[in-house]
């Protein structure tokens, strides 16, 4: 049941983008791709020596009959903001998902191409989806704390991952780099439901941290949240990026524009049609359609 | 009244709006409320003031008589307790068994559909056939003895199994997708978010509907006579295969007796004593969810 609504709301995305193909979407996808990766290279010496975490090659994904990503590759750096932007239905959840294996968890999701992390790919026959999540954290859309106590929620990948020992401090030390142990030092015992939406949003990123993992993914982490709170995980998401590398998705531009280093624009039919520095995408990007909906032309 | 209030409408753009048909549903509805709630309450005093001066300790405590007056009701208490007992610690591991795996585990398959509109479809079963069932299989095939504690306990544990499954599935399905997604983003194992995540927030539900089907359980009948479970016994069941009768059981058969005596007197101390244990074990289970409910 719970992979039946979970689907029906993933195909409602992907029903969306399917009326409207766009003549030449392809070339442009392939050209934005090809742009992307090369200019990262060239164009900005500060991340020329940047290494590589996670890189797609020809990623397509789709929902039963439905397509919902259309080759997508792309180099994603380490230690670094990478933001996806793009309308709704344009894939970039979906992309987010297909890293650390969300996808696996529905039904009719279909996986072609691949996609390497620290250079083995993922959807290989040895890798353990559960085992890859242990290493790739991911932080929802909406705030989604357990019903237990503040503590309990930072314990929990830890508990799961057999991570126990000196737990106190480790969930201290998440709850500190999450930027919330000021705040809730002194009622670790109360309940996360009683926080409010940006401080449970705040501790969804401790949780995700506590383990350790190596890539933080967040699906428009601050998008139910108002803006005193946003600006608070926009300053941890910069802070987080010092450690982890940080991939996320978001439809609000000016925080792409804010918070990233590098940002793939994907457009309608799950095509990814510019990946580049974020300051390059906003400032020149190659493809008009980039320019159009960067400046609000559409979407 | 509908009258005016239209008319004040019309003038000032403003006015009342008539409420006409409002005002009779509303008392319609609190007439379908009341016709359901007296008539309940009415049985229940009727009954109540017959068993006065019949609901008595020895009534509780002496077995059955031919003696109105020294009639008792203990063995069949102590039957329906112990089959009860029975029941659920049948129903429970079974039913949410096959809840988490139809919710958590089964594709939604033909298979699955298949199953699920079974399941459906056993939930509407009337309880004689779930008696046949139960003398066919326990008495016939597995020899558990005819009446006896055991075969009655696994007769009406598979007569409440759907419901109890149906429950359990729908108090699974209730507990949020993104709930999963935080533990399986976690890198939390199937199982690890079953038993953290799920259980926990549906063990109040699954409760509930456990307890609901229990309380369908204690006062089947059918299924019972279809096992051949005795009337009336005279003596506390002392293994869990010894003859068995159960409270519904006795009160049906102390109807049948031609003394007025036993068809107002005894039959209504049967009936309290039987709601009255119906209650507590139900308030007993409530007091329990609403624990567990505080704690998670």
């Amino acid at each position: 049941m719970t992979n039946k609504q979970m689907t029906s709301s993933e195909t409602e995305q992907t029903d969306d983008q399917q009326p409207n193909p766009t003549p030449g979407t392809d070339s442009l996808a392939d050209r934005g791709t090809d742009i992307g990766v090369e200019t990262s290279s060239r164009d900005d010496p500060a991340t020329v020596t940047d290494r590589t975490i996670i890189e797609s090659r020809d990623l397509d994904v789709y929902y039963g009959d439905d397509q919902a990503l259309n080759g997508i590759s792309m180099e994603i750096p380490e230690q670094q903001v990478t933001a996806l932007i793009g309308p709704s239905g344009c894939g970039k959840s979906t992309f987010l998902r297909s890293i650390n294996r969300m996808n696996d968890l529905i039904d009719i999701a279909r996986v072609d191409g691949e996609l390497f992390f620290r250079e083995k790919n993922v959807y290989d026959d040895d890798v353990d989806p559960v085992a890859l999540r242990r290493r790739i954290g991911m932080v929802f859309q909406s705030p989604n704390p357990f019903p237990k106590s503040i503590y309990d929620n930072v314990a929990y990948g830890l508990r799961v991952q057999g991570q126990d020992d000196n737990l106190d401090e480790k969930v201290h030390t998440a709850l500190e780099r999450a930027a919330l142990l000021d705040e809730v030092e002194d009622q670790l015992d109360s309940s996360g439901l009683d926080l409010s939406g940006g401080q449970q949003q705040r501790l969804c990123i401790a949780r995700a941290i506590a383990p350790d993992p190596e890539v933080i993914l967040m699906d428009e982490p601050a998008s139910a949240l108002d803006p005193v709170a946003t600006s608070k995980i926009e300053d941890l998401i910069e802070d987080l990026a010092e450690e982890y590398t940080v991939i996320i998705v978001t439809h609000n531009m000016q925080q792409a524009a804010r918070i990233s280093d590098k940002t793939a624009v994907f457009l309608t039919g799950g095509n990814l049609v510019e990946f580049d520095d974020t300051t390059k995408i906003f400032e020149n990007p190659e493809s008009d359609r980039v320019e159009d909906y960067i400046t609000g032309k559409f979407g | 009244m509908a009258a005016d209030t239209q008319e004040a409408s019309v003038d000032s753009g403003f006015g009342q709006i008539s409420r006409t048909k409002d005002v009779a549903f509303r008392l319609l509805a609190l007439a379908a409320t009341l016709i359901g709630i007296v008539s309940l309450a009415a049985l229940l005093l009727n009954v109540a003031v017959d068993a006065v001066g019949w609901l008595d300790w020895s009534f509780l405590t002496n077995p059955p008589h031919p003696n109105p007056n020294n009639a008792g009701f203990l063995p069949a208490i102590v039957g329906s307790i112990a089959i009860m007992i029975m029941i659920a610690l049948v129903t429970f591991p079974l039913g949410v068994g096959a809840a988490i795996y139809l919710e958590e585990y089964a594709s939604d398959g033909y298979l699955t559909r298949f199953i699920q509109l079974n399941i459906a479809n056993l939930a509407g079963v009337p309880s004689v056939v779930y008696g046949l069932l139960g003398l066919g299989l326990f008495v016939g095939l597995f020899n558990i003895g005819y009446g006896s504690v055991l075969a009655a306990a696994f007769t009406v544990a598979l007569l409440i199994l759907p419901i109890v499954i149906i429950s359990a599935q729908e108090a699974i399905r209730s507990v949020p997708d993104s709930q999963r997604q935080a533990s399986y983003g976690m890198g939390a194992t199937k199982w690890q978010t079953i038993r953290n995540v799920v259980l926990p927030r549906a063990m109040p539900g699954i409760m509930t509907g456990t307890i609901l089907a229990l309380g369908r359980a204690i006062g089947e009948t059918a299924p019972l006579i279809m096992i051949a479970a005795p009337t009336t016994v005279f003596g506390v069941p002392n293994s869990l295969l010894s003859k068995v009768s159960a409270m519904p059981l006795q009160i049906y058969n102390w109807a049948s007796y031609p003394q007025t005596e036993f068809q107002y007197g005894v039959v209504a101390a049967g009936v309290v004593t039987l709601l009255v244990i119906l209650l507590t074990i139900n308030s007993v289970a409530i007091i329990i969810r609403n624990r567990y409910q505080q704690r998670t």
